[in-house]
This record gives C-alpha cells, structure tokens and sequence, in this order.
C-alpha cells in the first residue's frame, strides 16, 4: 500500500470515528444548557458518551457512514486521477475495515456491492492553487440531515419571502422548522444563497468545512448566521425534536452571483455527527499534520 | 425508566404514554427501506422470522464477519423512520408489532395504526452507534442478506438495557405532532 493509501484510509478513520474538537465544544455546551433531567439532557448525554466510546474504539460514531466527500487543494500539475484512484482503493479498505459501512447502492438495480465505490462515489472536489501544499479534507455526510436539505427558488409567496435578505431568513428558518428533529439534530446549517440549483447546493456543503466558532468576514452574512441560531433556539425543537433549547449548534452562510432570473437558497442540514477532518500530505503522501 | 422484555403485550404498551423513558431488552429484528416495501408488496416473512408481539428496529447496522463466521456489530443506530410511513401502519396491523423503534418520528397513519392496534413508537438517539451497538448482546441471525445488502437485511439482535422515549404512544399522542405546532408558533412570532 503505497504512503498516500495509508494516510487516507487514516483521514477516513479519524473522520468517522472522532469527532471534531471544536464541533465536541459545542456539544459540551449544549448538553450544559439543557435542563437536567429532560429528554433532551438524556439525549445530549448518550450523545457525550457516543463521542467517547467511537473514538476509544475506534469505530464510527454513527453506522450511518454516509457520502464520502473528498475536497482536496492540490499544487498546479498534480496528478488527480492517481489520487482518486488511490483514494478509491482506501475508501475499499477503510470500508473492509469496519470504519465505513457498506454505504453504496447501485440506484438502478438496488445491489450493494460492499465497495463504497461506484459512480459518483466517493466524491472528488479538486481545486488547484498557486502554492505547494496538498490538502485533502474529508466530510462524511449521513443520509437522514441530507434528506432535510432544502433548496428554495425566492420570490416564495407561501412564506412571504423576497428576494432579499430577510426573504433567505424566512426560507432558511422555514428549512429549520420542517427539518423537526428528522435530521439528527441539534444540527449545523450549510448555507448559500445565489449559484444554480446544483452549484447552490454544492457550494452549501462547503460552509462544512468551516470552523464552528469561526465568523463570517462579511457583515450582512454574520449578522444572519447569528440570527438564524439564536431564532433556531428559541423554537423549542431541540435535541433530536424532543423539545430544548438546542436546536442548532452552528450556521454557517456564503453568497455567490446568481442569474436576474433566479435566486436560489440552498439549505444543506447537517447532523450533530459532523465528521469532517482533514489532513495536510508531504511530498512523500505522509500526513504532516491534522486541519481540524 | 420503565423495563419492557420480549415477549411484549398490549397491557404492557397500552400503559405507556408519550414522554416516557424505555430500556429495551430481548429479541428484535432490524427492518428499513427494503423490508417495508417488500411486505407491503406482499413479500413473506423468511422462516424464522415473526413480529408478532415483537419490536421491528428501523437500523441498517455495521456488521464484521468473524473468523468463526458469527457477527460482530460495530455500529447500531436507528435511522429516520418516515421514510416508512407509507408501509408502516400496514405492517403493525398485519403482522402483530407492539413496538417500532427508530428516530425523527412518525406520520398520521402510524399513530392511528398504534392507537388501533396496540402499538407504540420508540425513538431512539439517532447518530448515537457506538452506545446502541453495545446494548447489543448477541447477533442471532440475518435474513435476506444476498437479497437486500447488509445495511437493509433483517438482522436478529438480542439487546440489552437498550434506550429509547416513547414518542408515539396507543392512546393518539404524538410527542412530534405537538413540538411541530408549537415551533411552527413560535416561528410565526418571529417572521
């Protein structure tokens, strides 16, 4: 198994047995603010000692292993389809090993070949950049918060909502209200508004690759991600819907160019099991060091 | 927290109401996507298997083989059951279910089927694998493996203490009818 082989079946392990540092924080911080015998507490408490047990056996925090997505930063010129391809091959060996569930399904004939490999699977977002790091993050995204993502074409006259920035407020609380407990909250949002309904929702996705505490350079967008938490947690969902203060653990919102004819807000939800890691790789394929 | 062991009864559910906090033990059969479609469709049980009186788990499990050709499992949580409202009241009413676990709750026809049949939802933490895989004792058996691939197979757990809150329970009450409207009210407040 060659060096970059064995560095990314390590960044799938870590990513779905460990939880982020930052992502544990808040998770810590809501189970304090949850009322002490509650439906919530209990449920943020077997959460607390999910995190524990995954990471001290090393097995993933939910079976849900989900889509894998590989962002990587590569230098100019280097070669990507030897990357996917050796990225494919430790997606196969980190699924024999137990970190990944036999996750893939062909969506014509319904037959899981137990690879995780397939069309479209795993995922590869390439980006070149000037520089002569190679950086690979990793997001594992369960299937029960993609499916109360929500993409939402503004004017929308059912929720009064214009196309402006307390028309997005409305459709993305009006994604947090439908969403319930469904998509294992307490959640983070991924948000972006602007782009084609398919970079929309791509580009959702990378607000995951954010810090938790981090805040937004743009003061519109921060003023909104602090908005839409503080008003997520006062609608009472709580932990896994059964009412609380914790309905949300973070927002996270981008805005890219759209077409005059379209204005679109794509609402990726995800699950407080938010595996994302990433690693920085030396010329070598060695892990020099963790991004998370 | 209230003890509820296999073999379940209708007493035993009919007392439960939403809110209240279970630990789990005995025998259950895994069931998502796969299963449900197939009995709607008319799919028979494999010898073996019965629900009567028993508990279906909405879990597609990580599962390793054993060097003695038993399983291990890895990671057991539940996964979200409304994508088996369609099936679900059909299959409490025909095949004698007293209780479904699984998380996000349930739709209409699954609380109605509960209420008419002696049945109750129980909503276990979703995400939480490694505390869920440890309440399971043993892997007796799995069904339809070839068929439906291990996530969507029906695997035979016996677990243990295992958690989970009434959500739905036999009288009508759905605890995730009531949060819906009062966050929709909330909401309302402030938009």
């Amino acid at each position: 198994m060659s060096n970059l082989q064995v560095s990314l079946v390590e960044l799938i392990r870590r990513t779905s047995a460990e939880i982020p540092e930052d992502v544990h924080k808040a998770i810590l911080h809501s189970l304090e603010q949850e009322k002490k015998g509650s439906l919530a507490s209990s449920a943020m408490a077997i959460i607390d000692q999910n995190i524990a047990l995954a990471r001290r056996k090393s097995q993933p925090l939910c079976q849900d292993t989900g889509s894998i997505l590989f962002y990587v930063d590569t230098p100019v010129g280097y070669d990507q389809i030897q990357f996917a391809d050796t990225a494919r091959e430790a997606v196969k060996e980190a699924t024999k090993k137990g970190f990944l569930r036999q996750n893939s399904v062909d969506s014509l004939t319904g037959r899981n070949d137990g690879t995780n490999v397939g069309t479209g699977a795993p995922a590869f977002h390439f980006h070149q950049h000037r520089g002569s790091e190679l950086e690979a993050r990793l997001v594992l995204k369960g299937g029960g918060c993609e499916n109360v993502g929500a993409q939402y074409s503004l004017p929308n006259e059912d929720l009064h909502a214009n196309r402006d920035l307390d028309g997005c407020r409305k459709v993305i609380l009006d994604a947090v209200l439908q969403a319930q407990g469904k998509g294992c909250g307490p959640g983070i949002l991924g948000v972006c508004i602007g782009g084609d309904r398919a970079t929309g929702y791509e580009l959702s996705k990378t607000q995951f690759l954010r810090r938790l505490e981090d805040r937004n350079p743009v003061p519109e967008l921060d003023a909104l991600e602090q908005d839409i938490l503080k008003t997520s947690n006062e609608l009472g969902i709580g932990p896994m819907g059964f009412g609380g203060k914790t309905t949300l653990l973070g927002v996270k919102i981008m805005a890219a160019n759209r077409v005059p004819a379209s204005f679109f807000v794509s609402i990726s939800y995800m699950c407080w099991a938010y595996r994302r890691q990433g690693v920085r790789l030396n010329a070598a394929g060695e892990i020099s060091n963790w991004l998370y | 927290m209230i003890e509820l062991t296999f073999p379940f009864n209708e007493n035993q559910i009919r007392a439960l109401k939403v809110g209240d906090e279970v630990s789990i033990n005995g025998v259950v059969f895994t069931g998502r996507d796969a299963v449900h479609k197939y009995l709607h469709e008319g799919g028979q049980l494999p010898t073996g298997v019965s629900l009567r009186d028993g508990i279906i788990y909405h879990c597609g499990p990580v599962m390793l083989k054993q060097a003695d050709n038993t399983w291990k499992c890895t990671a057991a949580g539940p996964t979200t059951s409304i994508r088996e409202e369609p099936y679900q009241w059909q299959i409490i009413r025909d095949f004698g279910l007293r209780g479904v676990i699984g998380k996000g709750g349930m739709g209409e026809r699954t609380q109605v089927a509960c209420r008419d049949y002696g049945c109750v939802y129980l909503h276990a933490v979703g995400g939480a694998a490694q505390v869920l895989a440890e309440r399971v004792r043993q892997v007796r058996n799995v069904h339809f493996l070839e068929k439906f691939g291990a996530p969507e197979a029906i695997w035979e757990l016996e677990i243990v203490q295992f958690p989970a809150v009434v959500t739905i329970d036999s009288h009508g009450k759905s605890l995730h009818e009531e949060i819906l409207a009062r966050s929709r009210a909330a909401l309302a407040a402030r938009v």
